[in-house]
């Protein structure tokens, strides 16, 4: 599959020569798990396993929550009550799926930012990082969903103000609400086919999931320098990766370990430490909760969203100019989609030619400022929507959308770069040669990147 | 293989977990006590006594006008919970009716039952109240503080049957009470008062004691689960920490020739 030589899968005995000729099953596995990586990926490249066993974890206990659970507006709260009381397990699968949840995404933005800062979204691996932004694209919808599913409080209302976005769209917004919804309100058609799509979609998630390991098989893995792996031959290749079963597989399985340890305790001791204590209130269309927030995750997101008052000047401007068709909602709905468009679009706007991070000492400062940037925008999509906290999420807005606009186009062009090693090998020796020549303690011979 | 870079990585990933507590920044305008539970921590577990003595109080004073729907009688007699005799709760559920569908009339409870419904409108069912509340908050909308002393439902509930400052507000036709808990008038009177009911184990009665005693029931409706949850939860921690550590020593076997083979050569 990857375009680095290695070695291929050979049948040795009979019945495997029976097999390989009927299906090459076993060939691809090989060819899969045996895959030539780079010797020095550090620990930012575990994410991608874990990743995967989220999927499978979120699958798993889904499947057995659904065995118990009941998509009706009268039952499904305390079918929810049930899994928690009398299903053998039930309180520990459902804990396990709603923290699972907030893990999988946890891991899914580190994953994300590794991307961002190694360029692993960078020819020739474009597709890569597309299908990975459908992917995200994917789990969002499905976590949307799936919160609406316990029919608490936050979940109907969360429900009513994501699905009114659909309602400001100009003209056809509100049939297209009520097409969403199955009729005029979040209510009993709604909640059964947002049931029907969260189980769909996680094996939606799954297929794009392996086009997205095939698409980096074929292109191979990124690495903290950015250097490609050298391909002219076999013995060149070889100095440069190892094979990623066991090398590879053993160091993912120790960080996943180490991560499922903190989910766990996480599940054990303060399951509800990152809910929302409305959610334990029956779903009641006729009381409003006095604050409707959405999980962690989408909290950035949601800040982008409420940026946008109608006495901001771009929001003045934009609906003059529209003969009043885009108003506030309008405006803040764009800018949210907008805001994931635009990260979809980093392959083509960033124009350095060097790939990692490491070696780009301009863009590590913008790049840190991006994290800081997104770590403020959470904190403010979860206070209220007034005073400072819009100015707030309108400056952490502008950066964000200056990030991919502005600052990654024009860094290219202005940026000194550092001088990058000539192979992974070269890399990989040095980063052991300073190790053992500073101990332990000593300082790091290089700025430590995004570890 | 590289353990300061491990370190970091820690340390970015709990940075960037900060805004994760962020969800739940809810503003919390009463005052509320941090009462000292049994069931508090990663060990806590509820005390026997003190659930049957809150079953009491909820019986003779809550059940007047407030449900607990999702709770079956039969759990009482579960255990890590109030571990009423199977007897003992068969002749406690006997002193509700539920309505029989099949018998089209109402019909003393037996243990498969639930405790009835609210009766009134304006009194919300309470099997779930102490989750569906949070005592503490912030600061800055951080979280930090429910990290510390737990998300505060079982305090809130505490400090809400103590918060009463005896102010009375007549509005719209109605009474309302003024209670610093809350932060703001309620419609609910104050319910507890020395002496209102009598512990069989000797407890003395008194307001904060049965306050206690009804916030610690309710967290069990809430979470009847919570002891087998913190054991599976010491379990899984401990075995996944073995784990981890043969994982970490097969890692450094595995890659300790190619570490070694790279530095000869250079």
């Amino acid at each position: 599959m990857s375009g680095i030589p290695h070695d291929h899968y050979e049948p040795n005995s009979n019945a495997e020569k029976w097999i390989h000729r009927r299906l090459p099953i076993v060939g691809l596995i090989y060819d899969t798990i045996m895959i030539p990586t780079p010797k020095n990926l550090n620990w930012m490249w575990i994410w991608g396993i874990v990743l995967f066993f989220c999927l499978i974890l979120q699958i798993v206990t889904g499947i057995v929550l659904a065995m118990h659970y009941t998509p009706h507006v009268d039952f499904a709260f305390a079918s929810v009550e049930h899994i928690m009381r009398n299903v053998n397990g039930g309180h520990m699968i459902r804990y396990l799926h709603q923290n699972g949840s907030m893990l999988f995404f946890f891991a899914v933005y580190l994953h994300m930012f590794r991307s961002m800062y190694y360029g692993s979204y960078k020819a020739p691996r474009e597709i890569t990082w597309i299908i990975g932004i459908l992917i995200y694209l994917a789990m969002m919808a499905t976590a949307f969903m799936g919160y609406v599913l316990p029919w608490g409080q936050m979940s109907f209302w969360g429900a009513t103000v994501i699905t009114g976005l659909f309602g400001a769209i100009p003209g056809i917004g509100d049939l297209l609400q009520t097409w969403l919804l199955g009729g005029p309100a979040v209510d009993n058609a709604a909640l059964n086919r947002f049931f029907s799509l969260h189980y769909l979609l996680p094996f939606v998630i799954l297929g794009l999931s392996i086009v997205h390991v095939w698409a980096f098989h074929t292109t191979g893995n990124n690495n903290p320098t950015g250097v490609e792996v050298r391909r002219a031959s076999k013995e060149e290749a070889s100095r440069d990766t190892l094979p990623f079963w066991p090398y590879f597989v053993i160091k993912d399985l120790f960080a996943l370990v180490v991560i499922l340890a903190i989910l766990w305790a996480v599940v054990g001791f303060l399951p509800n430490f990152l809910g929302h204590t409305d959610n334990y209130i029956e779903a009641n269309p006729l009381v409003t909760p006095p604050e409707i927030v959405p999980e962690w995750y989408f909290l950035p997101f949601y800040a982008i969203l409420r940026a946008f008052t109608s006495d901001v000047w771009i929001v003045i401007a934009v609906n003059w100019l529209s003969f009043g068709i885009i108003d506030a909602t309008f405006f803040g709905v764009l800018a949210m989609f907008g805001s994931i468009f635009v990260w979809a679009l980093l392959p083509w706007v960033d124009t350095s030619s060097v790939r990692s991070g490491r070696y780009r000492p301009m863009f590590k400062i913008w790049f840190w400022l991006f994290i800081v940037n997104f770590v403020v925008l959470t904190w403010a999509g979860a206070m209220p929507a007034e005073g400072i906290y819009t100015t707030i999420s309108l400056i952490g807005t502008a950066y964000w959308f200056a990030y991919f606009l502005v600052i990654m186009p024009l860094l290219g062009v202005l940026e000194k770069p550092l001088p990058e090693p000539a192979s992974i090998e070269e890399d990989f020796k040095a980063s052991l040669k300073s190790k053992s020549d500073d101990g332990p303690k000593g300082p790091p011979a290089e700025p430590i990147p995004a570890e | 293989m590289k353990l300061r870079n491990l370190a970091v990585a820690a340390l970015s990933a709990l940075v960037l977990a900060l805004p994760a507590t962020m969800a739940e920044a809810k503003k919390v305008k009463g005052e509320v006590t941090n009462f000292d539970f049994s069931f508090q921590g990663m060990t806590g577990t509820y005390d026997r006594n003190q659930l049957q003595r809150g079953l009491q109080v909820y019986h003779e004073v809550c059940a007047a006008c407030h449900g607990l729907e999702y709770v079956a009688f039969r759990t009482l007699s579960d255990r890590n919970g109030p571990e009423l005799p199977e007897d003992q709760m068969r002749a406690f559920a006997d002193m509700y009716e539920v309505w029989d569908e099949q018998l089209r009339d109402w019909r003393p409870a037996t243990g498969p039952d639930h405790f009835p419904e609210s009766q009134f409108e304006g009194a919300p069912d309470l099997s779930l109240m102490t989750k569906a509340r949070a005592g503490f908050s912030g600061p800055y909308g951080l979280g930090i503080n429910q990290l510390m002393k737990g998300i505060g439902g079982p305090e809130y509930i505490a400090s809400f049957l103590l918060g009463y400052t005896g102010e009375e507000d007549f509005q719209a036709g109605s009474l309302f009470y003024y209670n610093k808990a809350y932060g703001d008038w309620v419609s609910m009177a104050p319910v507890l008062f020395d002496d209102m009911v009598f512990y069989e184990d000797g407890t003395p009665a008194t307001e904060e004691q049965m306050a206690l005693d009804v916030a610690a029931f309710l967290t069990w409706t809430a979470e009847p689960k919570m002891v087998e949850r913190k054991r599976a939860g010491f379990i899984g921690v401990i075995f996944l920490s073995v784990l981890a550590s043969l994982l970490y020593l097969s890692n450094k076997a595995l890659w300790a020739p190619i570490k070694r083979a790279a530095k000869k050569d250079t």
